[in-house]
């Protein structure tokens, strides 16, 4: 028990450290849930949200309800962390949003001191009608590049239903990144999914993305922001494909390239209904002259200048 | 201030400055008038020091010193600075960052300031991005306002008011003159003869080359007559083929 409160102690500390706010844990109004390794170091609910972590071998199992008709008023925090420097962390979710729920969740998912850990998330979740979902994933890595993070999720849309995903690995070496998110959209459902990496050294990010818009007047926009610098290596693939009649679809892709580093982009798009119309944009290659050249005539030096144009892309 | 000297540029075969010479004095509004495609966006990348505009012969100073090779940011920290004709567009600049991020001073009640001498309502603007949500000008004011927060010895301006609505472009001469009122000087770079007319100077420049310098009356008279509508691309008025001549002839041309 003792070694478990200097656990959750240390837990917030690095919560802290990346930028989040620990008091947000002993705030009754917001639930929470903090998780090392496979242990369940603290939770907290709120009216309406069901959340039960079963602890398994290497991580931990969850599932979490908002009961149906509940509107979560403040985003629900999650803590995800290996501190020692070797670890794995496996996180099942199973999540099931009611209809006309609303629920927004802020995931910090800290490895500060990795040199060989692997953060693995297995997720399935379901939107039941007119519910909203939305899922920030914010990463704090240490600078030495030995973490892989595997995020997986199945998601599926009903009616009227609308998720939001947020992506963040921006702070610290990347490591091995390999996300691959689909979403199933229903009528009228509405999709909003956002990945943004920095990678550097020799990290590798792999971003693969994709909706359907099975659902008459389904809406979905796949947006990514990568930068890689040094030997880094980028692939995202972002896919839309349009059944329902009406349906709405979108791929935004920007990837910056520096030193040696190598990025590819494939759009995938495919109209099975006539009435459908889905759109993409890509823009691959190194900072853009006229940012670059703006900034620099404001004296800010080169590097200065880089930096400004790709943090304010990734922000 | 400025002096510029014999100054070429050619892009592959194409010459796309002749013998460019001029100079700017301390506080002084200098307009450099000339048709679409006339070399003038060119002489001002040129002289901000732009990539791919390294003049192939000729020198530039700037207050003593040479700075025709020296990179954009060194000619910035000289004081230099510019406003493009076709502003960059951002993602997750803050405009109040943006507008000083060339300023010594820093402070949201000053950014509002320059927000507002633009013309840019600072409730509307005071949380948004240098960002596609933005039309042309709107960014063009935003870039005009960054260029007067750094209080810069020399601003070159590419069109300043292109795109930029009626009401606004009060704005915009009254920024240019307040360049001039604390010292600084401009290159006022337009297609428009009515612009031209708050410089104390100005050059009339065709096919690459600046064949006229003077009274900014003086120029538009000549630029009505002779330039205005140009009847080909590659017009060159009759006096200018002269000073061509005399220069050197121009390969684009070939007149």
């Amino acid at each position: 028990m003792i070694e478990m409160s200097k656990d959750y102690q240390m837990m917030l500390e690095a919560y802290q450290q990346a930028e989040g706010n620990p008091d947000v844990f002993s705030d009754s109004k917001i639930a929470n849930l903090v998780v090392h390794k496979n242990q369940v170091l603290g939770k907290h609910l709120v009216p309406g949200l069901e959340v039960e972590p079963k602890e398994t071998k290497d991580g931990v199992d969850l599932k979490i309800r908002v009961l149906p008709g509940i509107k979560i008023e403040y985003p629900v925090h999650l803590c995800f962390g290996v501190l020692p420097k070797e670890g794995i962390q496996l996180i099942n979710i199973d999540v099931e949003v009611g209809e006309n729920s609303k629920v927004s969740l802020l995931a910090h998912c800290i490895f500060p001191n990795a040199v060989k850990v692997r953060h693995l998330m297995e997720a399935k979740i379901r939107v039941k009608k007119n519910g909203s979902y939305e899922y920030n994933e914010v990463h704090f890595h240490g600078e030495d590049g030995g973490v892989e993070v595997v995020p997986k999720a199945k998601i599926y849309l009903e009616e009227g239903a609308r998720i939001t995903t947020n992506f963040q690995l921006i702070h610290g070496r990347v490591g091995r990144l390999d996300i691959d998110y689909e979403v199933e959209a229903g009528k009228d459902a509405v999709t909003e999914m956002l990945a943004k990496a920095y990678g550097y050294g020799k990290d590798i990010i792999k971003i693969r993305e994709s909706c359907i818009l099975k659902g008459d007047g389904a809406r979905g926009i796949i947006k990514s922001r990568v930068a890689v610098k040094d030997e880094a290596k980028s692939e995202v693939y972002s896919e839309v494909k349009a059944y329902g009649k009406n349906s709405r679809g979108h791929v935004d892709c920007v990837e910056i390239v520096q030193d040696k580093a190598q990025a590819r982009a494939v759009p995938i798009v495919d109209v099975f209904e006539h009435t459908a119309k889905v759109t993409h944009e890509a823009a691959i290659g190194s900072v853009d002259k006229g940012q670059l050249e703006t900034l620099m005539a404001r004296g800010l030096r080169q590097e200065e200048a880089i930096d400004i144009i790709i943090k304010g892309m990734l922000k | 201030m400025l002096k510029i000297e014999d100054i070429n540029l050619k892009k592959g075969e194409k010459k796309i400055l002749n013998n460019v010479s001029f100079e700017v004095a301390d506080g002084e509004i200098f307009g450099v008038l000339g048709t679409n495609g006339a070399g003038k966006s060119s002489l001002a990348y040129l002289l901000m020091g732009s990539s791919g505009y390294v003049p192939d012969s000729g020198k530039i100073t700037f207050n003593e010193i040479d700075i025709t090779h020296k990179t954009i940011d060194e000619r910035a920290r000289l004081g230099i600075t510019m406003a493009w004709q076709e502003p960059a567009r951002f993602e997750g600049i803050p405009i109040m960052d943006f507008i000083l991020l060339g300023s010594k001073e820093k402070g949201h009640t000053l950014a509002e300031g320059y927000m507002d001498s633009m013309r840019l309502t600072v409730s509307e603007y005071r949380t948004r991005q240098v960002d596609k949500t933005l039309s042309g000008g709107e960014r063009k004011k935003i870039e005009l306002a960054s260029v007067m927060a750094m209080k810069p010895k020399l601003a070159i301006l590419d069109e300043p008011d292109s795109g930029i609505d009626m009401l606004s472009q009060e704005a915009v001469i009254a920024m240019i003159r307040e360049i001039k009122n604390y010292g600084g000087s401009v290159i006022l770079v337009t297609h428009d003869e009515e612009v031209v007319k708050i410089a104390d100077r100005a050059a009339l420049m065709c096919s690459g080359i600046t064949f006229k310098v003077g009274e900014p009356i003086e120029i538009i008279e000549y630029y009505k007559e002779h330039c205005k509508p140009c009847p080909t691309k590659h017009y060159v008025p009759s006096e200018a083929e002269g000073f061509q001549r005399r220069m050197g002839p121009s390969k684009e041309s070939g007149k």
